[in-house]
């Protein structure tokens, strides 16, 4: 412990004190604040940097993800207008069936009924010509027959033997 | 700008090539007995004054010294200026005048008084006096150590490391002008820089004040690394195991968390709350003695210990080389030795670090308990 306190020496003591204190500050004034500085600096660059690039990922995925919600909308609606076109066009052939169907039968049944009132009509021209047509033979053939007095009495008699009188 | 660095480096290289090839000769050999780091260091007391005198601060800055063929010892180096407080005022001169000499045998004469350095220290003789006597302890006796303000051999260090500190980060804080990330050697500064920041100054103090604390515990924590790793190479430096280097930074450390200590810090030190108040008192002496004493004794004995014992370790386990050629044969000592002081080396590489972070994270710790803001206890 003696020699310990014999070796320390005042002088260096005092020298070492002295070059220590100029020796911070000149570091301090022109090597580390500048340093510091600089250092921050670039951290803080690099941690802006590193959030930019966070946010810009985030960003993307958001307008990734709608993209694939506008997609999925588009295809959507896509399929509900196929879809609601395939409805339509079935509905459209379907009404168009059915109305051609209607027309068709209500066209049969007109004609049906034409043809038939045409038929009666021709049949009760056809009877009225027959009646006619007969009358006038009837005439005809009466006047043949009464042309004759004793034709004319032969039918009497014949006429009036088919009357039976029971 | 780089032309400017260019021509600074130049200059370095030239001083140091000028200084380092001037080998200052002591003028003969007749005083190669007395010298500590003079002569043939073979046998163990040997080895243990030359470690020593190698852990304790010098005047000169010595590389290498050897003994030429006409019996001179040459020592390859620089002299340090020597900056001394004495009786009539400040006295300055170049170390080479005392030769290599430290057991108070060279007098220099500087004004009107004598000056003679004995074991790394530089004392005053008394009026009168021409000359040192020492006791049977080896104390001298008419004469007294003086303020030394000298360049020593650590001063030189702690400059050295200032301005390589100093160079190598305002470079770094230039270059964020231009660019955000640096190239070249700032490069491997950079992730340092940010270490303490972000694992020693942040978690210990808190992330409200440790902006204001972070420029200290960085120029702590490199001074020291630095320091220490400049202690691993052949050059020799012991700066981090000066204890007066050590004592000065534990209390920079003591005043800044002293200075920055908040109301809750004072009022938990002097009267803690909850627990009876005949207790109180005793606590505070406690606390205080923790505050003032212990905290920066643990700083500074640690960092002092661990850096002394590194180097001490390390120059042991070299001299196995030496001390036991007898025992295990020139190439045995000399592999074990290599072996040893390798891997001993590479753990003080380890310590080296261990020891700066300690002392910057221990820092970060107290100056974190002092401004720590308590909600309720």
């Amino acid at each position: 412990m003696e020699s310990l306190f014999n070796d320390f020496s005042p002088g260096l003591f005092i020298m070492q004190t002295f070059i220590l204190l100029i020796l911070i500050f000149l570091m301090v004034k022109f090597a580390w604040k500048p340093i510091m500085n600089s250092l921050n600096e670039r951290e803080s660059g690099i941690q802006a940097a590193l959030d930019a690039a966070e946010n810009a990922k985030k960003e993307m995925q958001n307008l990734q993800s709608d993209n694939e919600k506008l997609l999925k909308e588009a295809r959507a609606e896509r399929e509900g207008m196929l879809k609601e076109a395939r409805e339509m066009k079935d509905k459209m052939i379907a009404d168009a069936k059915e109305e051609a169907q209607a027309q068709a039968s209500k066209m049969i049944a007109q004609a049906q009924e034409s043809i038939r009132s045409e038929k009666q009509a021709a049949l009760a021209e056809l009877k009225n010509q027959v009646a006619t047509i007969s009358v006038e033979i009837a005439e005809k053939v009466v006047r043949g027959e009464l042309e004759d007095k004793k034709k004319q009495l032969s039918l009497v008699d014949k006429m009036l033997g088919d009357v039976t009188l029971n | 700008m780089k032309i400017v660095q260019k021509s600074i480096k130049l200059l370095t290289l030239v001083a140091i090539a000028l200084c380092s090839f001037q080998s200052f000769a002591s003028d003969s050999g007749k005083k190669d007995n007395n010298q500590n780091d003079g002569g043939v260091v073979d046998t163990k007391s040997e080895v243990d004054k030359y470690i020593q005198h190698h852990i304790q601060d010098a005047h000169d800055f010595t590389l290498f010294s050897y003994t030429n063929d006409a019996g001179e010892r040459k020592h390859v180096g620089f002299p340090l200026p020597v900056i001394v407080w004495t009786s009539e005022g400040l006295k300055t001169f170049m170390s080479s005048k005392f030769h290599h000499d430290d057991n108070g045998e060279e007098i220099v004469t500087a004004g009107n008084v004598k000056l003679a350095k004995i074991h790394g220290k530089i004392y005053e003789l008394d009026a009168g006096a021409s000359k040192v006597d020492f006791d049977a302890e080896h104390h001298a006796t008419n004469a007294h150590k003086v303020l030394d303000f000298s360049i020593t051999k650590s001063v030189f260090g702690i400059l050295v490391v200032g301005f390589l500190m100093l160079f190598w980060f305002i470079r770094l804080a230039r270059q964020y002008k231009k660019k955000s990330i640096p190239t070249g050697f700032g490069r491997a500064l950079e992730p340092l820089v940010i270490y303490v920041r972000d694992e020693i100054a942040r978690p210990n103090i808190g992330e409200k004040h440790y902006r204001k604390f972070t420029g200290y515990l960085l120029t702590v924590f490199f001074f020291i690394w630095l320091l220490n790793l400049a202690g691993l190479t052949p050059l020799g430096f012991n700066v981090t195991g000066q204890i007066a280097v050590t004592a000065a930074l534990a209390i920079f450390t003591l005043i800044i968390y002293t200075a920055s200590g908040n109301k809750h810090y004072w009022k938990h030190m002097l009267w803690m709350d909850g627990i009876p108040v005949f207790v109180k008192p005793i606590l505070a002496i406690i606390e205080l003695a923790g505050a003032f004493l212990i905290k920066p004794f643990s700083l500074l004995i640690r960092l002092f210990a661990n850096i002394t014992a590194g180097h001490i370790v390390v120059m042991s386990l070299i001299a196995i080389m030496f001390v036991m050629r007898e025992s295990l044969g020139t190439v045995g000592s000399t592999g074990l030795s290599i072996v040893l002081s390798i891997l001993i080396a590479l753990i003080e590489v380890l310590v080296a670090f261990l020891q700066a972070y300690i002392f910057t994270m221990l820092s970060a710790l107290f100056i974190g308990m002092a401004v720590e803001e308590h909600e309720h206890h």
